[in-house]
């Protein structure tokens, strides 16, 4: 079977069984403040199944050795399962070859990684970089780095009042200096998907490599490497309930080995003397040092966990879930919500009318509920609505309608103290 | 709710709805910005000193209830207080937001500030209130570069 086949192959037999699904995430039986945990922060972090905790548990007891460095028996374990990490990610995106699979930090270090190596390369005065107008600060502050260096240039791609690019804009801003296309596919701040099939379509004719920012999207929907004919892709384990620190760089094969490295030391080597350094081949000329060797095995434990369930299946339930929320959230007087594109996932953000996004949050912390509030690392969208912040809730699959309605009782007793 | 009725006091609420001396000097003696990075509370402060005594406060800004409300009730406490006054005013609140759990703070010595006291319990909302107080005692020391709460000892646990 085929990745693909593989995660479809649990859609639509059976409706979703939340509560079952539910009891697989310890954090959820929590009373805080003495109410039921109301957890609507996963666009920040996701909760970890216990099948992700039990193998991070079981790597410590039975596993721990470095990798690639001993012909010892725990070390030949740990890098086989290790690089099982690899391997499942790349089932999980379809990527052609596990060597196009870079581990790092998160998607921040992905996208630093490919500015500061890739981008260094390839980009001098006046080039130019495209990117949207809902840009994490994850996906500006590295390529300002860049400009800062080389002279290069950043060019946004606005949006209208619903967080939807303004794709006609799009295609003017491509032009011959562009050397790189690098935007969120979905926003942590409004929910929006963006086109990106049609974005990486019109880049490639001319010939300019595409990176998505992956954080919000792998979590909640299929992603196929190959068929959307990304150049990059970078996400965070942490999202995609597995652990933190781990997370991942997909690029094509052919970009990658032409990049130069990014940072020197063991493992990323073949051979050193003190006059010459030969690199190691694909993967490992990006991963110096020893890794994140349980944030591997752990985030393949994520993958498969998730894969069993459905991703189809658990990306329509959230869009079900979605669609409440935006209803029952109208009902509140004052409300109004930020991100209205008719392409969302995932996300409900929005400001209230009289009340500071910081109050909403510490009102609802006493219920046991727990939203984002600030400018949720995207400063210049706040920019872009006239808002200091927003608050924003956040859905995971294993949320519930029941959790919604209390959000809404909460957001009424917010009204009852500022009213 | 009672223990949400400790943080937002009805004197909280009506000092975020109607917040006293809200408003820009003409020729003050000093000014100074203020900015919460990470709730992106802004506050702009005036005072005009006379003598060592400040003569008139006001300030400009938006921020969530909390830091509007501190702001305003200090601008009331500090009006026509001299500087030094104003210090030990600066110094009592800290110790006060500051204390942690179990900690002891004065009531006599923060007067009215007193219904902030319940903001000690809630970390991430420190700062908040006291971003008018850095705001006031940096431009009492004459600083000239707007004052970040992210440099202050409260700027962890956000
Ligand atoms: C859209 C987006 N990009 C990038 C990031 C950065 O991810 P991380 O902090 O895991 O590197 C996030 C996470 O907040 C995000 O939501």
């Amino acid at each position: 079977m085929t990745a693909i086949d593989a995660r479809h192959a649990t859609t639509a037999t059976q409706p979703f069984d939340v509560t079952r699904v539910r009891e697989d995430f310890p954090i959820l039986r929590q009373l805080v403040r003495g109410k039921p945990l109301v957890y609507l922060d996963s666009a920040a972090t996701a909760q970890k199944p216990q099948a992700v905790i039990d193998t991070l548990v079981r790597y410590y007891t039975t596993e721990n050795a470095n990798v690639h460095r001993g012909v010892h028996y725990l070390s030949q374990q740990a890098t086989d399962d290790y690089e099982g990490g690899r391997s499942k990610v790349r089932a999980f995106l379809n990527a052609k070859e596990d060597r196009e699979i870079i581990f790092v930090r998160g998607t921040t270090e992905g996208i630093n990684l490919v500015a500061a190596t890739y981008g260094r390369k390839n980009l001098g005065p006046d080039d130019e970089i495209i990117m949207t107008a809902m840009e994490h600060h994850s996906n500006i502050v590295p390529w300002q780095i860049l400009c800062q260096e080389q002279g290069a240039k950043l060019r946004v791609i606005p949006m209208n009042e619903r967080g939807e690019l303004l794709m006609e804009e799009y295609e003017k801003l491509l032009n011959p200096r562009t050397k790189m296309v690098s935007v969120v596919h979905q926003s942590n701040a409004l929910g929006t998907l963006n086109p990106v099939a049609e974005i990486i379509r019109l880049a490639h004719q001319q010939g300019v490599p595409v990176l998505l920012d992956g954080a919000q999207a792998v979590p909640h929907m299929v992603i196929d490497v190959q068929s959307l004919d990304c150049d990059f892709l970078t996400f965070s384990g942490h999202k995609l309930f597995g652990p933190t620190g781990i997370g991942v760089l997909y690029g094509k094969a052919a970009l990658l080995e032409a990049m130069p490295p990014y940072q020197g030391g063991g493992d990323m080597i073949r051979s050193v003397t003190f006059e010459r350094t030969t690199y190691n081949d694909l993967p490992y000329k990006f991963e110096a040092g020893t890794p994140h060797i349980e944030g591997s095995i752990g985030l393949g434990a994520a993958i498969d966990y998730l894969t069993a369930l459905g991703l189809e299946q658990t990306a329509a339930y959230e869009h079900e879930l979605l669609a409440y929320g935006t209803g029952r959230l109208s009902e509140v007087p004052g409300l109004t919500i930020i991100g209205t594109a008719r392409e969302k996932a995932g996300v409900l953000s929005f400001v209230l009318e009289n009340v500071h996004p910081h109050d909403i949050g510490t009102i609802l912390d006493t219920e046991g509920i727990a939203i984002r509030t600030g400018h949720h690392c995207c400063q210049p969208v706040m920019d872009r609505f006239g808002i200091p912040a927003t608050a924003r809730a956040s859905l995971a699959f294993y949320n519930t309608r029941e959790e919604i309605d209390a959000l809404v009782a909460g957001l009424h007793k917010v009204v009852e103290v500022f009213g | 709710m009672s223990d949400l009725r400790d943080l937002y006091q009805e004197v909280i609420l009506d000092h975020n709805r109607k917040p006293r001396n809200f408003r820009r000097l003409e020729a003050p003696t000093c000014s100074l910005d203020g900015h919460n990075p990470l709730c992106g509370d802004r506050i702009s402060l005036d005072v005009t000193l006379e003598d060592g005594v400040i003569k008139d406060i006001g300030f400009a800004g938006s921020g969530c209830a909390i830091s509007k409300a501190s702001a305003s009730l200090m601008t009331e406490s500090v009006k026509g207080k001299r500087t030094g006054e104003a210090e030990a005013l600066f110094e009592a609140v800290h110790q006060m937001l500051l204390r942690g759990p179990g900690g002891q703070f004065d009531p006599d010595e923060v007067g009215d500030l007193e219904v902030l006291a319940g903001v000690a319990e809630y970390p991430t909302r420190i700062k908040c209130a006291m971003l008018s107080w850095h705001t006031l005692n940096g431009a009492l020391h004459g600083a000239h570069d707007a004052v970040s709460t992210e440099t202050g000892d409260e700027s962890g646990g956000s």
